[in-house]
C-alpha cells in the first residue's frame, strides 16, 4: 500500500518533469502558464474530491473558499493601510515586522502585510469561516447540505460584488508577486508571480505543491482517522463503532476549504489580481463535476481530470460554451460514468494490454 | 451460568430503570426494567412488534429515550451520543448488516480498533512515524480477529461483496475490535442455515468465555435456550417475563404468547 502510494507520487513527480521536457521539446512555452493555473486548481478539486468521495458530503460553496482566500491576499497586500496606523491590529502587525512599505502607482507612501502575513491569515480566515458554517450546515444531509454550502458560496459571491473594499465587480488588481522562499547562495529566490521570467519556476512550484497535495491527502485516507472518514457513509455502525461522525465532517470540511483558500491566494499572486467570477456559483459547479468525472472515491482520477479538463478550458478550447461543457459533463457522468470517466471499461482495456495484468 | 451467580453479587454491567419510549401515540417500549450481569449472556425475544429493535437503539443511544434511565458500568448512559457509549465498551452487531461501502474486510475491522486507538488528524495527514506503530498493531490486530472468525482469507476482499455469513463475520470482528465489555448482537442468526446457527451459537459462547458480556435480540428459539444464561421476553414494549431459559420454557403466559403461536417471522 504504502509502496504503491509512493510510486504512484514519483511517477507524478516524472510526469512533471517529462511535461516540461514535452513543451520545451515542441516549443510551447506558451502552455505553461495555463498549466501552472491548472495545478491550483486541481488543488482545490483534489481536496473537494477526499470531501465528497471519502467522507460523502456535497459542498456547491467551494469557490467561495477560493475566493475567500484569494481576495483577502489580495486585499492584505494591496489595500493601504496607511491611514489606519494607529489601529490596534495594524499596530500589532508592525510589531511583529509583517507590514510592508511600498508605493503605489502615484508615488504615495504605501502600507501592506508581507505576502507571507497575508497568505496565513487568509488561509486561517477560510479555515474559521469553514468551521463557523460547517457546525451548523454538516447536519444536514444530500440537497439540503448542497443547498446550504450553495447559499454560502450565493453570500460569498454577493460581498465581493457589494463591497468598495474588494473592488466590485473589478475585483482586486496589482497583487504583488509572493516571495515564498529568500534567495538561498547560488539559487535565487522562490517567487509566485505570472511574470514571465519565472514561468518555469511557477510551473514547479505549481505542480510541486499540486503533489505535495495529494501526498498529504493520501496519507490521510490511508489512516486511522481516513478510515473513519471512509466510514461516513454508514453513519451508524460508524457511530457504533465510537467514530465521532460530526467531527469528522468537520474536519475533512476545514481541511478542503484550507486547500480551496490556499489555491486562491496562490493563484492571485500568480495573476496578479482576482476578479469575482472566481467566487461565481458556477465555479463551484464546476469543482463538484470534475470531482464527479475524476471519479468521487478515486483521488487520482479527480486530480487527473480536474487538471487536464482545467488545462483545455483555461486554453479556451470549449470557446464560449465554456459553462455549458461543464454542466454537460456533470450530466453525462451522473448518467453513464458514475465511477468516474475512470471507472470506465477502459481500465479492464489497459489491464488487457499488461501481460499478468487484472482482467 | 456460573457468569450470572458471580454477576448478582455485584454492580450488573447494564441496567435499565423504568425505561419507556414513545413514538407519537405508540408506545413502543413500556417501563422496562432489568439488569445484565457481568459476564453472562442475555437474551431479549418476544414476537414482532415487541420494541425489540426499539429497545437496542434505546440502549446503543441510537434514539433518545422519553424517560427512565440506563446505566452501563455504572455511568448513565441515556441522552449520551452513540460514540460516547461506545467509546464505553459497547459494541454491537446489526439485523440488516452494516459494513462499509468500499472497503475490504481487513479494512471494516480495523474501523472497529477506532476506540482502542489515538491517532488523531494531523498524525495521520502528515504520516507521522508516531502513528506508524499504532497502524501496524491495528492491522495485526484485526487480521487476528478475522483468522478468529475463520475468515482470514477473505481478508482483502470487498466486505460487500463478500456472502451473507461472512459478511455477519465481519461484522462481529469488527465489533469485537473493539474489545468491548458489552457486546449487543442485533438477531445474530438471521438469515444463516442451522448450521451456521450453531456455529454462531459456539461463537457466542466463546466470547463469554472471553470475559465480554452479551446481549441479543433473537428469533431462533434454539439458540436462544442453548446459550442464554437469563431470557427477558417482551410483548407489545412490555416485559412479560424474565427468567433463565427452562423456566422460561415451562411459563404458560410465555407460551401462550410467543412460543406456542406459529412464529414465522
Amino acid at each position: 500500500m504504502r509502496i504503491r502510494k509512493n510510486l504512484s507520487l514519483a511517477a507524478l513527480c516524472l510526469a512533471t518533469v517529462g511535461l516540461h521536457l514535452l513543451i520545451v521539446a515542441t516549443g510551447t512555452q506558451f502552455y505553461l502558464t495555463q498549466l501552472t493555473m491548472a495545478a491550483y486548481y486541481g488543488l482545490v478539486v483534489i481536496g473537494l474530491g477526499v470531501l465528497m468521495g471519502y467522507a460523502g458530503q456535497i459542498s456547491l460553496g467551494h469557490a467561495g473558499f477560493f475566493a475567500i482566500g484569494g481576495y483577502l491576499a489580495a486585499a492584505l497586500t494591496t489595500r493601504n493601510l496607511q491611514p489606519f496606523q494607529e489601529a490596534l491590529p495594524v499596530r500589532m502587525l508592525d510589531c511583529l515586522g509583517l507590514l510592508a512599505t511600498g508605493q503605489d502607482i502615484y508615488g504615495a507612501a504605501l502600507l501592506t502585510v508581507t505576502p507571507w502575513a497575508a497568505c496565513v491569515l487568509a488561509v486561517l480566515a477560510a479555515a474559521l469561516v469553514a468551521l463557523a458554517i460547517g457546525v451548523p450546515v454538516l447536519k444536514l444531509k444530500g440537497h439540503y447540505l448542497a443547498m446550504a454550502t450553495l447559499g454560502f458560496g450565493t453570500i460569498v459571491y454577493r460581498i465581493l460584488l457589494a463591497s468598495a473594499y474588494f473592488g466590485e465587480a473589478d475585483g482586486i488588481v496589482e497583487v504583488p508577486a509572493f516571495p515564498l522562499l529568500p534567495a538561498v547562495g547560488r539559487f535565487g529566490p522562490v517567487v509566485i508571480s505570472g511574470d514571465a521570467d519565472h514561468r518555469i519556476l511557477n510551473f514547479y512550484v505549481a505542480w510541486g505543491i499540486l503533489i505535495l497535495g495529494i501526498a498529504l491527502l493520501l496519507n490521510l485516507i490511508g489512516s486511522r482517522v481516513g478510515r473513519a472518514l471512509r466510514s461516513l457513509h454508514s453513519a451508524e455502525a460508524a457511530e457504533a463503532s465510537g467514530i465521532d461522525t460530526g467531527r469528522c465532517k468537520l474536519q475533512v470540511f476545514v481541511l478542503s476549504a484550507v486547500y480551496a483558500a490556499t489555491a486562491g491566494v496562490l493563484l492571485t499572486h500568480f495573476n496578479g489580481g482576482i476578479g469575482p467570477g472566481e467566487a461565481s456559483v458556477m465555479k463551484s459547479v464546476r469543482y463538484v463535476a470534475l470531482v464527479a468525472v475524476g471519479g468521487m472515491t478515486n483521488l487520482w482520477g479527480t486530480l487527473i481530470m480536474g487538471v487536464g479538463l482545467t488545462f483545455l478550458s483555461l486554453r479556451g478550447v470549449f470557446g464560449a460554451y465554456d459553462d455549458v461543457v461543464f454542466g454537460a459533463i456533470l450530466i453525462a457522468v451522473m448518467l453513464f460514468a458514475p465511477g468516474g470517466v475512470l471507472s470506465l471499461r477502459l481500465k479492464e482495456f489497459a489491464y488487457r494490454l499488461i501481460p499478468g495484468g487484472r482482467s | 451460568m456460573s457468569g450470572v451467580d458471580h454477576g448478582q453479587d455485584q454492580e450488573p454491567l447494564l441496567a435499565l430503570h423504568d425505561v419507556h419510549k414513545r413514538f407519537g401515540g405508540l408506545h413502543a417500549v413500556n417501563g422496562i426494567s432489568f439488569a445484565v450481569a457481568t459476564g453472562s449472556i442475555k437474551a431479549v425475544i418476544g414476537p414482532n412488534g415487541a420494541g425489540k429493535s426499539t429497545l437496542f437503539n434505546l440502549i446503543a443511544g441510537n434514539l433518545p429515550v422519553s424517560s427512565g434511565a440506563i446505566t452501563f458500568r455504572g455511568q448513565e448512559i441515556q441522552g449520551k451520543k452513540t460514540h460516547q457509549i461506545a467509546r464505553l465498551g459497547m459494541a454491537r452487531t446489526f439485523q440488516n448488516i452494516k459494513l462499509f461501502h468500499g472497503m475490504t474486510a481487513l479494512e471494516c475491522v480495523m474501523v472497529g480498533r477506532h476506540v482502542q486507538s489515538r491517532s488523531g488528524f494531523f498524525a495521520g495527514l502528515f504520516n507521522l512515524p508516531a502513528t506508524w506503530k499504532e497502524e501496524r498493531a491495528i492491522r495485526i490486530r484485526a487480521m487476528e480477529l478475522l483468522d478468529f472468525l475463520q475468515i482470514a482469507d477473505l481478508a482483502h476482499v470487498e466486505a460487500s461483496s463478500l456472502a451473507f455469513g461472512q459478511q455477519r463475520a465481519v461484522e462481529m470482528a469488527r465489533a469485537l475490535a473493539a474489545e468491548p465489555k458489552l457486546l449487543l448482537l442485533d438477531e445474530p442468526a438471521a438469515g444463516l442455515n442451522i448450521y451456521e446457527t450453531a456455529e454462531v451459537a459456539r461463537l457466542i459462547a466463546t466470547i463469554r468465555d472471553m470475559g465480554i458480556t452479551v446481549l441479543l435480540v433473537e428469533h431462533d428459539m434454539s439458540l436462544v435456550m442453548d446459550i442464554s444464561d437469563e431470557i427477558v421476553v417482551l410483548s407489545f414494549g412490555t416485559k412479560l417475563a424474565e427468567d433463565i431459559p427452562a423456566s422460561i420454557q415451562k411459563n404458560a403466559e410465555v407460551i401462550s404468547i410467543y412460543l406456542g403461536e406459529n412464529n414465522e417471522d
